[in-house]
């Protein structure tokens, strides 16, 4: 199966999750023909750039950028090489939609860059793989090759004269270049090392050219959003927060996955699809937009709907749609520690607060953990994020910097815990209980 | 340095960048590279660089900055365990711990028979799947319990 | 322009600045650590932050451009909380070591945490060990762990040097600065790396540990070791030359000296100086008073001069001798009769001799070349000839885009992108520029010059002379190659076409540091040049800094003449052997750093320095030891009292730049030279064998420039030859020979064997450019 679950899909809609990535599959579904019916009745630019505006399709990489708004930023009309790039470096703890995008409907994601292309006067175009997930890296070749014979993408598309070249760009072990200009970088054949901004990529991109970046579920609601009308898909969420979106929900539900439902949809409604928690366990926390972005309480989240705007007041972000819950038997001070090597190992080593900051919450998240903590730990720790966030090139020191604030806020008791007596507040028989492993290991 | 296929490879990555960006390709000609080796030596990274025209630094920056590029010898099989917080949630320390056990080595570590490696590696974007393995960076392995993983070793023998 | 306010105060600044520009052209301190004005922007160390109006989080200065009426604040809580972190950030993993810390005392890292770092360290974690490197005899990389990541070091390389030698390896906090697995660090202008390095990573491997920045005294000086004139700091402690540093100008060096220009001081100090005044009697040598060895001086060359007449006697002096100095070996020697004077020992063509029109140079300033459009550079090893004007050049075709052409003698990696190229044997330079010529004539429409009817016109040929007729800005230089070349004047001759058809400047790239200056003090020959005055030996010769089995166009008939003659007095600053061989006297002369003098540099530039430390020894300036000779032998007008007064004799009222330059030529024909037959010797002067204080600074004979010269042919020459690289292999040219390692370079053109001059295992050879044979030793 394709998708666990769904209500009113758009993006895995009609996916057996056998066949479906193949050409014949997605042309069957309908596929391609708004890439037809655009280049066939010479849809203007604007009129494209107008559709996606109206339906208020947010960026899914994490930072929900409004779409539309980014691609009227493209110097359409600037003579020489535009690029499109999709961002498929999926790497965040807790995503993995763009995975199964790619392994089930990746002729979407090529319709939709085409589209994309189209609209912004664009020529060449890469997606950027995640090197770990390398057999979706080589079937979106292998749709490429597809789209390619089909006269897709490539000189000349369908008679129409616009021509757009598309290649796949794998990645090889490296958070960052999920970052837009750290991925620019990479497919520049350097370290993937942000850039600072300004200048933003809509002047000087991919190769120094007018390059626009977006995530592979944006690039792929496009077609769909084209056909249905911007404002249907608006209207498939809520005001602000249009269509529907993949959730991939990973930790202790009963069926981690990925699931398609509308914004706005009420967090309950998702953990019961996902078959509720795992042993009947309570819930503890939740991370509910991907590793970067701040734990919630259990109880917070279950008034929560699945949204930008009610997971943003809520006092996190709704970021990649990636959600992570925990029950009871989680340690809190365990999982920063996880979260906080994550970052310490991940941030590229650029500039000074992140190369040096991540390090030393690692460094000391880690020695509460094992035991070794002082009474004003907790303290250094939020005086280290303060002095990460807002300093850094690229938002991947506030990515390190929230999950310690967000932990320490709202499980101080814990930390404090292993703190003053050096163990854990989780009985130890319990703990990682949730993970379904756990008496094998012992 | 390399064979004949290996470098039609190449040239079928330097073809999908611009003609004046060859660097570009730099990041899937290490990696086939090191698909031919089993690893990157110092040796196989210069060549690289040198048909790509770009500075053997340059190339050595990229080979050490992602961490899929071995940069020392490793076994016939690498086992890339994610032990990230979500994988965690649903065994990941457990499946590493469980390998651990089995080959009777340290994460970073081969078995003395040169067959495992074994490494801890960061989030693979497959968290729903877990606990994930990677077996040569190429292929993923799902759902790990003790059970898979033993037929899994049982396989690469 | 641009309004901006920072901390109160306001100031235009111009479109496109940062407000680390604007800053600075406001006179306001922003702590930084990666900004360099001559590198790209990194914005890393994030030291720079400041609180920007309406910013929610502070800025760094250095990338941030300024907006029309931006407000800045460097010291606003936000601001300097910010900067305050990212010290303690930078502090966490540094070393506390300053007191054992080589950079100790002048360490931005050190000063600045005076003003943003804290008493105390938060940091209680284990601190991060980098391992040390070693990257060659000049920079240290012992303590790696100083490391501050700024990456200046990477992007001097990839910017300046034009080739990238460190890079940062791995990421995260194990990130560091490295070498491809354990290479040196090869460019020739590596040291300014220690230069721009803020903190104690990049040391000088030479000066470390020999003394404390606060204990040396700095005093200005001027470089002699190539045209450039690059300025200098030169750094003293208790009358002993310990560093030299560049002294910034932006119209000559910038911020950059090459590695010659650092380390060569070594030399200094050597135990190698002459220190007393020597004269041969009976084969024996011995040290004798000033006086004596003056009065010998001057008792054998009056008397020869007597007996033979001033014609018997010659004086060659070499280019990099001062202004003064030259002046007065000249003056001295017309006063014996002798108009045997040059300054140009490696020149064989000197048919140019009395058609100059002026004095030649570089034809611009040295800052105009970082705006040419196209520059054609004939006969030149740009790099190692002149490491800076390559700088200047490679700089023009990086940000300006300019086309550069290069017509060379080996294809050696100039480390810029060129537009177009022609290698070629020695014996075809002619040949090859004429066809830029005659390509530019037909792609003008003009008419061709005459001579040209037969030559060859191919498409490097075309795209050389349609770069030079499409700039704007453009020029066509002489290097040291053609300027040493039997066909020098044809290829200035040339040069003046080419640049007259497509509307380029001509101009040479001086050989020495003092080539321009020697033209104004006149030290050029009435009679026999410094190629006849060997090719028809004399009885007396006066050598002033030049060693000529190392310095002359053809060291073996130079050695020869000067055995056979009845005297050879040689001003030297050092004592060597060779000199103990054919010299009778050997008087010490002060090196750069011990006397008074000018040079003009290549541009014309007219840059008089002072001795930074007392001469060593008995070593007296040259100046006053040819002022006293002249005075001995009873000559008129030498009764000078200072250096100065011997210049404004020189340069009349001329101050920043000399006047006369010329680069016109009178009645030459163009007649260009027949090909040459059989196999032909290319020598390039290596970077460090180029002048007598490079060849003994141990440091600089230790690096890869410094290698022994081995006998570089191409792999078809090889082949027709029945070698291999490695092979040994004997060359020959007239009675002297050398026994070389056979090396393959496909860089030399056929038929040609590249044998590098200045060195002494090439001193027996002859001509630099000449016919050669090679065969298995």
């Amino acid at each position: 199966m394709a998708i666990l679950g769904a209500i009113n899909p758009v993006l895995m809609a009609g996916l057996d999750g056998d066949n479906s990535w193949q050409l014949k599959d997605y042309v069957a579904r309908g596929g391609y023909e708004m890439l037809k019916k655009i280049l066939a009745e010479n849809i203007p630019q604007e009129q494209v750039i107008a559709e996606v505006k109206a339906s208020v399709l947010r960026g899914r990489g994490g930072a929900g950028f409004p779409t539309g708004l980014k691609w009227s930023f493209m110097p359409r009309s600037f003579p020489g090489d535009k690029y499109v790039v999709c961002n498929t470096d999926e790497g965040e703890p807790g995503t993995f939609k763009d995975r199964d995008l790619i392994r089930y409907n990746p002729h979407a994601v090529i319709e939709g860059m085409a589209i994309a292309a189209y609209a912004m006067g664009a020529t060449r175009g890469y997606n950027y793989i995640h090197g770990e997930v390398w057999e979706m890296y080589k079937r979106f070749e292998a749709a490429l090759d597809e789209a390619r014979a089909a006269g897709f993408i490539g000189q000349n598309i369908l008679g129409s004269g616009f021509s757009f070249e598309l290649f796949a760009h794998h990645g090889y072990g490296a958070y960052i270049c999920g970052e837009e200009t750290a991925l620019l970088e990479s497919i520049e054949g350097k370290k993937g090392q942000p850039r600072f901004k300004p200048p933003f990529p809509a002047s000087f991109g991919l190769y120094g050219k007018p390059t626009t970046i977006n995530n592979t579920e944006t690039f792929a609601s496009i077609p769909f959003i084209l056909k249905m009308g911007g404002e249907s898909f608006l209207n498939l969420g809520k005001p602000n927060n249009g269509g529907t979106k993949l959730f991939s929900v990973s930790g202790h539900v009963n069926r981690p996955g990925n699931y398609e439902i509308p914004m706005g949809t009420p967090f309950s409604e998702l953990l019961q699809m996902c078959g509720g928690m795992r042993g009947g366990r309570k819930l503890k926390a939740v991370i509910p937009g991907g590793s970067s972005s701040p734990v919630l309480p259990g109880d917070v989240m279950m008034d929560c709907t699945m949204d930008y705007d009610s997971i943003s007041k809520a006092g996190s972000m709704l970021g990649s749609g990636a959600v992570i819950v925990m029950d009871e038997s989680t340690c809190m001070v365990k999982s920063l520690e996880r979260l906080s090597f994550f970052y310490y190992e991940e941030s590229c080593g650029q500039c000074t607060p992140c190369r040096e900051g991540t390090n030393w919450l690692y460094k000391v998240v880690h020695r509460i953990e094992n035991g070794l903590g002082r009474p004003d730990d907790l303290d250094l720790l939020s005086s280290v994020t303060t002095n990460i966030m807002g300093r850094t090139i690229c938002a991947l020191g506030d990515a390190a910097s929230m999950p310690v604030q967000s932990f320490i806020k709202h499980f101080r008791d814990e930390f404090a815990h292993h703190i003053e007596h050096k163990t854990c507040l989780v009985p130890k028989d319990v703990q990682w209980a949730g993970s379904g492993f756990h008496k094998v290991a012992s | 340095m390399f064979t004949a296929e290996t470098l039609q490879k190449f040239d079928r990555e330097v073809a999908k960048y611009p003609a004046d960006q060859k660097q570009s390709a730099v990041m899937a000609c290490l990696a086939l590279a090191q698909e031919e080796k089993g690893w990157l030596p110092a040796e196989a990274i210069e060549a690289v660089a040198h048909y790509l025209g770009m500075p053997p630094m340059a190339a050595m920056e990229v080979a050490t900055f992602y961490n899929m590029y071995d940069l020392k010898p490793v076994g016939k099989y690498k086992l890339t365990v994610c032990t990230n917080l979500p994988c965690a949630l649903s065994g990941g320390y457990h499946a590493a711990e469980y390998l651990k056990q089995k080959l009777g080595i340290e994460m970073g570590e081969t078995t003395p028979d040169g067959r495992f490696t074994l490494r801890e590696g960061e989030c693979m974007g497959a968290c729903g799947d877990a606990p994930v393995m990677l077996v040569n960076n190429r292929s993923m392995c799902s759902f790990m319990l003790p059970e898979q993983i033993d037929k899994l070793l049982e396989e690469l023998k | 322009m641009l309004e901006i306010e920072i901390d109160g105060k306001k100031a235009q600044v111009p479109d496109g600045s940062t407000v680390m520009d604007a800053a600075q052209q406001m006179g306001v301190y922003i702590p930084h650590f990666c900004y360099h004005k001559k590198l790209s922007i990194a914005a890393n160390c994030r030291m720079c932050l400041v609180q920007v109006e309406k910013a929610p989080k502070p800025l760094p200065a250095c990338a941030t451009p300024v907006t029309n009426g931006m407000k800045v604040f460097t010291h606003s809580d936000l601001a300097v909380q910010a900067q305050k972190g990212v010290m303690e950030f930078l502090l966490i993993n540094h070393p506390l070591d300053c007191p054992i810390c080589d950079q100790g005392g002048e360490c931005q890292l050190q000063d600045m945490s005076v003003g943003y770092g804290g008493m105390k360290s938060r940091y209680q974690e284990e601190k991060r060990v980098v391992f040390h490197k070693d990257v060659g005899p000049l920079i240290s990389m012992e303590e790696m762990s100083r490391c501050i990541h700024c990456t200046r070091c990477v992007r001097f390389g990839q910017e300046v040097a034009g080739i990238m030698e460190l890079g940062m390896a791995n990421r995260n906090m194990h990130s560091e600065i490295t070498t491809f697995v354990g290479r040196s660090v090869d460019s020739e202008l590596s040291g300014n790396m220690i230069d721009l390095c803020p903190v104690g990573a990049l040391t000088s491997k030479p000066f470390r540990y020999t003394a404390r920045s606060w204990e040396l005294q700095r005093r200005r000086s001027v470089s002699p070791h190539d045209s450039l004139g690059a300025n200098l700091i030169v750094q003293v402690k208790h009358d002993q030359v310990m560093r030299v540093l560049p002294k910034e100008n932006e119209a000559v060096n910038e911020c950059w000296i090459s590695d010659k220009e650092r380390f060569a001081y070594q030399a200094l100090n050597s135990d190698q100086r002459l220190t007393k005044p020597m004269v041969k009697q009976g084969g024996e040598w011995r040290e004798v008073p000033w006086n004596v060895a003056l009065d010998y001086v001057a008792h054998g060359l009056k008397d020869i001069s007597r007996e033979f007449g001033g014609d018997a006697l010659a004086a060659l002096a070499a280019p990099s001798s001062t202004l003064e100095e030259l002046y007065l070996l000249q003056k001295l020697m017309q006063g014996l009769g002798c108009g045997n004077v040059d300054h140009r020992p490696r020149q064989q063509d000197f048919t140019s001799d009395g058609k100059r029109v002026g004095t030649p140079w570089l034809g611009m300033r040295l800052a105009e070349l970082n705006n040419l459009d196209a520059a054609l550079v004939v006969g030149s090893f740009l790099r190692k000839d002149h490491p800076l004007i390559a700088q200047r050049l490679r700089q023009a075709v990086r940000k300006g885009g300019a086309a550069l052409s290069l017509i060379d003698l080996s294809a050696d990696d100039q480390l810029v992108p060129l537009h177009a190229r022609l290698t070629v044997a020695p014996s075809q330079l002619a040949q090859t520029l004429a066809a830029v010529v005659k390509a530019a004539a037909q792609q003008k429409g003009v008419e061709l010059p005459a001579g040209l009817e037969n030559v060859q016109v191919c498409e490097q040929a075309k795209a050389m002379a349609q770069s030079l007729i499409e700039g704007e800005k453009k020029a066509v230089f002489l290097g040291n190659a053609a300027q040493q070349s039997a066909a020098a004047t044809q290829l200035h001759a040339l040069g003046l076409q080419l640049a007259q058809i497509t509307g380029a400047t001509f101009g040479f790239l001086g050989e020495a540091a003092n080539s321009v200056g020697a033209q104004l003090a006149w030290a050029l020959p009435t009679g026999a040049n410094a190629r006849q005055m060997f090719e028809q030996p004399r009885q007396g010769y006066v050598l002033m800094g030049v060693e000529p089995e190392f310095d002359c166009a053809n060291p073996q008939q130079a050695l020869a003449a000067l055995a056979q003659a009845k005297m050879v007095v040689l001003f030297s600053a050092f004592k060597h052997e060779p000199a103990l061989a054919y010299a009778d006297v050997l008087l010490p002369m002060a090196p750069f750093t011990e006397t008074s003098g000018t040079f003009v540099n290549t541009e014309g530039r007219i840059q008089s320095f002072a001795g930074v430390v007392r001469p060593a020894g008995d070593a007296r300036p040259a100046w006053k030891i040819l002022r006293v000779l002249g005075n001995v032998l009873d000559l008129e007008g030498f009764g000078y009292n200072t250096s100065e007064e011997v210049r404004d004799q020189v340069l009349g009222g001329a101050s920043e730049f000399a006047t006369g330059l010329d680069n016109g030529l009178n009645g030459v024909t163009l007649q260009l030279p027949q090909a040459g037959q059989g196999m032909e010797r290319i020598a390039d002067v290596p970077i460090h064998f180029a002048d007598p204080m490079a060849r003994r600074a141990p440091a600089l004979q230790r690096t890869r420039d410094a290698a022994a010269p081995a006998a570089r042919m191409a792999a078809a020459t090889l082949a027709q030859l029945g070698l291999q690289a490695g092979d040994l292999v004997r060359v020959r040219q007239g009675q002297g020979g050398a026994e070389l390692a056979a090396a393959l370079d496909e860089g030399v053109p056929a038929g040609c064997v590249r044998v590098a001059a200045a060195h002494a295992s090439t001193a027996a050879l002859g001509e630099m450019f000449g016919a050669i044979s090679v065969e298995r030793a």
